[in-house]
């Protein structure tokens, strides 16, 4: 069984990011790059079926500037076993890096296509399901647990009221969440290791897609600052504030 | 502009999410239509025939779709696709499993979390964690939109309107519903809850959690949250997840026991009304965000202010 992973560079999430003040992003100059960190849980999820000897090959795929190699290179040194890297000049949109990937399925006829549920930049949550969609496959969101049986995926999901358990036919999109599990620590010798495994580069053209824009960016501000407020004593002046000056209690 | 509003339900009741979402759509404006799909439905529909401002109720049943699983449900919407212009659900956990899975077959993106409609076709949504809000525009001449319904308030009742059955098509058979596991019934809903207790790492334990937390929610009539720190600590079930990659809640009292405050926590909190925070460490961050800060050991603190509220 073969996996494609699609792993995205981010900004790192211990970042407090900054918005630039003519409006049209956040600061992304000298600001410390990372893979996203569910995406590295997917990568994770599938090095492990592989080492399971439930996968054969695991495939990172990320989309995107040349600085992604980086990504792919920690992907490598993870354990994926090659990476793809798809040139598309500035940052693509959800429904084209999806496009992206159909286009690539098409060509590496994966059984599981892994994603992280979210990149934690544009926090939408859809790259995973738009792909399920655009194939036509099954999808299976927000997995914390995986299995492999047969024909089918069993997945554990987090759901609003707790966990629920599918079954997925195979081929599918899974999409992992935060608790399906831990991902390594990369080791020196990997790190070495993953120079050697060979990322292959990809244009949008080569896989025959041009970009279409659907959205457009008009503004990125700063969220409305609360009011500061007070420190209280104890107790007694929190409840008494809570009760009378906010009609609470 | 014609709407297809897909109700968030459980088979029974019609979740407030709806009504919240329903504010959001008259945003827009046109006419607005409420799908309901699922199994076994009739007390889910007669509740959103009430809501104002709705033109009618389109009801899918079907076994199959039960569970709300994305491939049928998405199935379910498409087939309607030619009817209507928008597309929108609450983004709870079935709106964002399918909803992306819609615009993908629709060929469109899909405008995640909405927090403010400023036009039928500009949008306001939050990235990064909440640290930067983004206004798009949509080109697209069908869209797909899932709402951070904590950003809304309910729309009232006082519709009555007409019912109409719809056709479902086939089932796909890609999946199949196995278990599932509901972890707390019986507490008030994290996403409606009027007061919510949320409680971190600084609990130490489990038994602390519910020792400390539970007595306090009772008393406040609140829903019990978790940081990310106290979930995978096993302090709490993870659907008690409050920020970036849990639920977003807006309360009219927030109240953070033994949480620093990391901005994927804030992420899922910051709109509260009041936010109140107990932590020993001066320094956290929740102080910031905080309209009453208690500066003190949480395990004396707390069971101090379930005595006294």
């Amino acid at each position: 069984m073969k996996i494609i992973v699609g792993v995205k560079r981010v900004v790192d999430h211990n970042v407090k990011v900054r918005v630039k003040a003519d409006g049209s992003g956040v600061e992304l100059a000298n600001v410390r790059m990372s893979i996203n960190p569910f995406d590295e849980i997917a990568l994770e999820e599938a090095v492990r079926l592989r080492e399971k000897g439930t996968a054969s090959e695991v495939v990172a795929v990320s989309v995107g500037a040349d600085a992604a190699q980086e990504t792919l290179r920690t992907a490598l040194a993870m354990g994926a076993d090659r990476a793809i890297l798809v040139m598309g000049g500035e940052a693509l949109q959800s429904l084209e890096v999806a496009a992206v990937f159909k286009e690539l399925v098409q060509i590496e006829t994966p059984d599981l296509v892994i994603f992280g549920k979210q990149a934690i930049d544009s926090d939408r949550n859809q790259t995973g399901q738009m792909l399920a969609g655009l194939l036509g496959w099954g999808q299976a969101t927000f997995a914390s647990a995986v299995n492999i049986e047969n024909d089918e995926a069993i997945v554990a999901r987090e759901v609003d009221a707790g966990i629920q358990t599918i079954a997925v036919r195979l081929p599918a999109v899974i999409t992992a969440d935060l608790r399906l599990n831990e991902p390594r620590y990369i080791s020196l010798p990997n790190i070495m290791k993953a120079r050697k495994k060979t990322i292959e580069k990809k244009t949008l053209s080569e896989l025959g897609l041009t970009r279409k824009s659907h959205l457009k960016v008009l503004k990125v501000e700063e969220p409305t600052v609360r009011k500061p407020g007070i420190r209280v004593n104890g107790v007694a002046e929190l409840v008494e504030k809570l009760r009378h000056e906010k009609k609470l209690l | 502009m014609t709407i297809l509003l897909l109700a968030a339900h459980d088979n029974r009741y019609l979740s407030v999410e709806t009504s919240k979402a329903l504010t959001a759509a008259q945003g827009i404006g046109g006419d607005i239509d409420i799908l309901v799909a699922g199994e076994g439905v009739h007390q889910v529909v007669a509740a959103a025939a009430k809501l104002a401002g709705v033109r009618k109720v389109l009801v899918a049943e079907a076994l199959y779709l039960q569970h709300q699983l994305a491939e049928p449900l998405a199935c379910v919407i498409f087939s309607l696709a030619d009817r209507y212009d928008v597309f929108m659900a609450a983004a709870t956990a079935v709106g964002k499993d399918v909803m992306p899975r819609l615009a993908g077959q629709l060929g469109v993106m899909q405008i995640s979390e909405v927090i403010a409609v400023l036009a039928p076709d500009t949008f306001q949504r939050p990235i990064y964690a909440g640290n930067a809000i983004e206004t798009v525009q949509v080109f697209d001449a069908k869209k797909v939109i899932t709402v951070r319904t904590t950003c809304f308030t309910a729309a009232g009742e006082g519709g009555n309107v007409w019912v109409e059955k719809i056709t479902v098509p086939e089932d796909l058979g890609l999946s199949r519903f196995v278990s599932q596991v509901d972890s707390d019934e019986g507490q008030p809903e994290l996403g409606s809850a009027r007061v919510v207790v949320s409680g971190g790492r600084g609990l130490g334990s489990s038994e602390n959690f519910k020792a400390l937390l539970e007595p306090l929610a009772e008393r406040l009539r609140a829903a019990i949250g978790a940081s990310r720190a106290a979930v995978d600590a096993g302090y709490a079930p993870n659907d008690r997840q409050i920020g970036q990659t849990g639920k977003a809640v807006s309360p009219e009292l927030y109240i953070a026991i033994g949480i620093s405050g990391a901005i994927q926590h804030l992420a899922g909190m910051m709109d509260s009304r009041v936010i109140v925070a107990i932590n020993k460490d001066s320094e956290a961050p929740i102080f910031q965000v905080a309209d009453y800060g208690l500066v003190g050991d949480l395990f004396e603190i707390v069971p101090e202010l379930t005595k006294a509220v």
